[in-house]
């Protein structure tokens, strides 16, 4: 049976990306060497083969980066006329788009991501982020929030390694559009798109200074939160290192945008259309391999319908092909480090411990790299680590529900509340449900969809603030009275 | 000569007026430093209790009709206006400020509630959208309350600090939890008496009076908290750090007067739906 879906490796060429041996710090628009003289190597979790070695920014180049925002703030972003900083925008989103290709294939030799997902989805909506917002940079006093929204000044940025040239043009493109300047962290362990986009600043002719990109890894991180001269805080990662980050910025006030941790209930009621609900559930856990704050990991299941679709999900599981990324063929790619990895097998384990039965779908992995299996766990109750805790892999929860109501209290009963998904035909149950439900987005008979109009981001422990639309630029102005 | 029958000062927790179940008081003194009252001195017993009364308040109140929530709004102005002359005995009686200031303090009390009753049924058009999304999907965002907030209300103008606090809270649908001014705490508990003959849910809005620094720590750490209104309390660092354990959103505000208060205290959902046959 598998032999009939295998396809002919179809491998997009590396060679249209030039990688350096080693990058230096990207500060004050050159690259810079780092005062630390240390070196981070970021490899190929595909196939652990090292891809380059990058500055490893101490607290003494966070400072250097940090003036060298400041200094861009004061001496020319504040002086650059919104029509201006528009055009910034509009030049990076028009490089972006013709450097397509490139950023899809470094995106995914470093974080392992199929290249389907990269060139179809990260890097156009990349591109589109950075369109969308240039839009807003002249026209802020008609956003909404008042006739003088202002910047806050300098923004440190730490963006995660799921989606690195994506979360970093969701951080950088409405800081600029509303006139702040940015000093950014990009992931440890994929640094290479954020240092490619940093050529994009210079080929834009940005001004010195306003994007300032620093690689390293935990340690930079905090170095850039507890820095004195930053005025706001924007962080995508774990709920974890978000409060981490809530605390340490406690005695100074500053503001700061967090976009957390989920554990996405995925909702099929038994009026639901069931092939578009398996595709759609697939994709809500599958989609990059489970590595998505948003990712529907818990599947609540109407009961009297669960045993069919079990069986369709399987099915359909069956024919996710894994591998190499490169392939234009393959749907899920490698685990993005082996430290990833460890982490979606501990907790795994504790499903199996915990009474949960886990089905992997049958399939070959490759030798060298990280990989994991798209895999379910059946019988499994919410008291179940599994059912509670973000995984962050390729791993899909399920429960049972019998009413409605169930399924909301299930669906609620956590204490994050990033997304959810509902699949019915019934007009009026989505409408109560998506009212029910305690989650930023809200996807219905549809998921993991995003736009850079589309406002996203959480609620409860899922973070602070959103990010894209109209509602994301109240991230990045002084709005009125609030202090913070 | 009558001898006047003096109020006791009480707490306000779920449409009740109950005593602290700590039994302790502490008294108030005029600005000549002469007796006033002994109000309650609300112990973190009392606090939980207020929490557990407005989180089970919080789904009638969201779920009220904006509509109903705006009439209710305004009867709270109606009957703030007919006790005028109460809470400007009380806020002369503890401020010493003359009888005109104290009019006008109660005069833009009563303005701004009248002004976030009008609110209630505009938040969703002005702070929710339509989204312009690059697919076939119907996109858009709505605000919804955040949930349970709690106040420390602003210590000098005891009556118009806390409805500037208050009234933005409950016009969004959420429901509160408020630490009244300390050593003002009169037109907080007369505010009570108002709210309790205003058709307002039971729940929705808990007083509590007593010592700001014992018990403020408690609300920001209280796991059933989702957001805090600090400005009437120096030193909130602390309350931030232990606010983080469940991401609190904690918010301090200058005197403004504006609909940014609302929407600080509610979350922005936003739904997708295919278009198609």
């Amino acid at each position: 049976m598998t032999n009939l879906f295998e396809y002919a490796p179809a491998p997009e060429s590396r060679s249209v990306v030039k990688i350096e041996k080693d990058y230096d710090l990207f500060i004050g628009g050159k690259f810079v060497s780092a005062s630390s003289k240390k070196r981070l190597a970021t490899i190929n979790p595909a196939t652990e083969e090292i891809l380059s070695k990058v500055a490893l920014a101490d607290s003494k180049d966070v400072d250097r980066a940090v003036r060298a925002a400041r200094a861009a703030l004061n001496k020319s972003w504040a002086r650059t006329k919104p029509k201006e900083r528009a055009k910034y925008l509009y030049r990076i989103a028009r490089i972006l788009q013709e450097r397509a290709r490139e950023f899809a294939v470094l995106e995914s030799l470093d974080n392992g991501k199929p290249i389907r997902e990269s060139r179809d989805v990260d890097i156009p909506l990349a591109a589109a982020h950075f369109f969308y917002h240039a839009g807003w940079a002249d026209k802020l006093e008609f956003a909404g929030f008042g006739n003088r929204p202002r910047p806050y000044g300098v923004v440190g940025q730490i963006i995660p390694w799921n989606f690195p040239l994506l979360m970093l043009s969701w951080k950088i493109a409405p800081a600029l559009a509303t006139g702040n300047t940015v000093v950014l962290k990009p992931a440890e362990t994929t640094p290479l798109t954020a240092l490619l986009f940093a050529e994009v600043c210079q080929q834009a002719g940005l001004p010195d200074g306003v994007v300032n990109i620093i690689t390293g890894d935990g340690t930079t991180g905090a170095a850039l939160i507890n820095h004195k001269d930053i005025d706001k805080v924007a962080f995508t990662g774990s709920t974890e290192v978000g409060k981490l980050i809530a605390r340490s910025i406690a005695e100074r006030g500053i503001p700061a945008t967090l976009e957390l941790g989920g554990k996405g209930a995925n909702v099929v009621f038994d009026d639901a259309p069931i092939d578009e609900a398996v595709e759609g559930i697939v994709n809500g856990i599958f989609f990059n391999q489970g590595h998505v704050c948003c990712a529907g990991s818990r599947l609540l299941l109407q009961e009297n319908i669960a045993d069919e679709f079990l069986l369709r999900l399987k099915e359909r599981m069956a024919r996710i092909r894994v591998g190499d990324p490169l392939d234009k063929n393959t749907d899920l790619g490698a685990i993005n480090s082996s430290t990833q990895l460890a982490k979606i097998r501990e907790i795994s384990d504790t499903g199996s411990k915990e009474g949960a039965t886990l089905w992997s779908a049958p399939c070959s992995l490759p030798t060298k790299g990280f990989w994991y299996p798209p895999a379910i766990f059946t019988g499994v109750t919410q008291a179940h680590r599994i059912a509670r805790e973000e995984i962050f892999g390729p791993i899909l929860s399920i429960l049972n529900f019998r009413t409605p109501q169930e399924a909301m209290e299930k669906a609620n009963n956590t204490p994050y509340g990033l997304s959810a998904g509902l699949w019915t035909e019934k007009g009026s149950k989505i409408l109560w449900a998506a009212q029910q439900l305690k989650a930023g987005v809200i996807w219905a008979n549809t998921f993991n969809k995003f736009d850079p109009a589309s406002p996203f981001g959480g609620y409860k422990e899922s973070g602070w603030g959103r990010e894209g639309g109209r509602h994301g630029l109240a991230a990045y102005l002084k709005t009125g009275g609030a202090n913070s | 000569m009558r001898l006047d029958v003096k109020k006791t000062y009480k707490l306000f927790i779920d449409g009740a007026f109950p005593r602290s179940e700590s039994g302790r008081s502490y008294e108030i003194k005029n600005w000549r430093g002469a007796f006033i009252a002994n109000p309650a001195q609300a112990s973190r017993k009392d606090l939980r209790d207020s929490v557990l009364a407005a989180k089970n308040a919080h789904p009638g109140w969201s779920n009220a009709t904006a509509f109903n929530r705006g009439q209710i709004l305004y009867r709270i102005a109606e009957m703030l206006e007919g006790r005028t002359s109460q809470f400007i005995d009380e806020i002369v009686a503890t401020t010493g400020v003359t009888s005109s200031a104290a009019k006008q303090e109660v005069a833009a009390a009563i303005d701004l509630w009248v002004w976030y009753a009008g609110w209630c049924d505009k938040i969703t058009s002005v702070s929710g959208n339509n989204n312009p999304i690059a697919g076939p999907y119907y996109n858009f965002t709505i605000p919804e309350s955040l949930g349970v907030i709690g106040i420390i209300a602003e210590e000098k103008e005891s009556l118009l600090g806390l409805v500037r606090s208050l009234a933005p809270v409950i016009a969004g649908g959420n429901t509160s939890v408020i630490i009244a001014s300390q050593s003002r705490p009169l037109a907080a508990i007369t505010l009570a008496e108002v709210l309790a003959t205003s058709d307002l849910p039971a729940g929705v809005v808990n007083i509590l009076t007593g010592i700001k620094t014992e018990l403020a720590p408690w609300l920001a750490s209280h796991m059933e908290i989702d957001g805090l209104d600090v400005s009437g309390i120096d030193n909130v660092a602390e309350l931030r750090k232990s606010g983080a354990e469940n991401l609190k959103r904690i918010h301090a505000f200058e005197k403004d007067v504006s609909p940014e208060r609302i929407f600080t205290f509610m979350e922005f959902k936003t739904i997708w739906h295919p278009v198609g046959i």
